[in-house]
């Protein structure tokens, strides 16, 4: 039941990403062109889906457990620091490189186009260089302030 | 210099505001039912790392679905959603690249913070929003407006 569910949630996800252009580079690219070629559709595909998530979310957000879980998964962290930013900022410039975000490209996997395969690949990659870039440095902090103490 | 390739798109405001509708309840029944955010990112390292997210299960349906949705298209409609790129091998590998990182570092991308995270008005994903569509613009406005222009 979860996983069918579930299996749902992604596929009226992957139908909405599919019909409403974000798994098309050259549609996402425009939208961000105002100076040239500009193609606004993706104002509304952003517009739509915040407003029905919001509405959606003050009923769900109400209950005190999701259906099929113990409690809501949200995110506590209140900081915005620069690794939020600095973060979302070099996200942007992949965004603008490829014209493929992760939600984009997911779906469009099922195209079978090869791009979509060699855009994920390098997002994997992405995604485990962070990782353990992250694990580095949090290891030498850790040991710095051992010394320190 | 290799040539800026631009692919014109129309505007097409109904579509991508159904797909934009479709995108939020998605996000709305995942919620609802397991509690959780949809973001593109965090689902896949999540299912990279099992070790650290040994709930694979829900993890996996929701992908698989999401890779359906082209497909569930190509069948009612006939036709496989466009997916024009006009960018190369290269370049969406170091797009690519930079997005997981981003992604990584700035802990979401379009689907969740974009999505997810305004829908919830939290500040956090407001910043990376607003950090990321100012980069993606930046981007996009010196590939094809002073490198390529």
């Amino acid at each position: 039941m979860r996983l069918v569910s579930t299996y749902l949630a992604g596929l009226i996800f992957g139908v909405g990403i599919a019909i409403s252009g974000m798994a098309n580079p050259a549609k996402v690219l425009n939208f961000f062109d105002v100076a040239g070629t500009w193609d606004p559709s993706l104002a509304f595909v952003m517009g739509g889906a915040v407003v029905v998530a919001f509405i959606g979310y003050r009923f769900v957000l109400c209950r005190p457990a999701p259906i099929m879980d113990a409690r809501f998964h949200l995110p506590d962290n209140p900081r915005i620091d620069a690794r939020l930013l600095g973060g979302s900022a070099l996200f942007g410039v992949g965004w603008g490189i490829a014209g493929f975000c992760p939600g984009g490209a997911l779906p469009a996997l099922g195209t079978g186009r090869i791009e979509v395969f060699a855009f994920v690949a390098a997002l994997i990659a992405g995604i485990f260089a962070a990782k353990g870039l992250m694990a580095l440095t949090h290891a030498r902090t850790a040991r710095l302030l051992r010394r320190e103490s | 210099m290799p040539e800026l390739i631009v692919i014109e798109t129309i505007f097409t405001p109904w579509a991508s505001l159904a797909g934009g509708v479709l995108i939020g309840l998605a996000a709305v029944l995942l919620m609802l039912t397991l509690g959780r955010i949809m973001g593109a990112t965090g689902l896949l390292a999540g299912i990279l790392t099992p070790s650290a997210h040994p709930d694979t299960g829900w993890r996996l349906a929701l992908l698989a679905g999401m890779i359906s949705g082209p497909l569930a298209v190509l069948a009612v409609t006939g036709q496989m959603p466009a997916v024009d790129v006009p960018v190369s091998v290269p370049m969406l590998l170091v797009g690519g690249l930079l997005v997981g990182i981003g992604a990584t570092y700035g802990s979401g991308c379009t689907s969740g913070h974009g999505v997810c995270g305004m829908a919830r008005l939290s500040p956090r994903s407001i910043a990376a929003t607003a950090a990321f569509m100012l980069t993606t613009g930046l981007t996009v406005f010196v590939i094809r407006h002073v490198l390529g222009g």
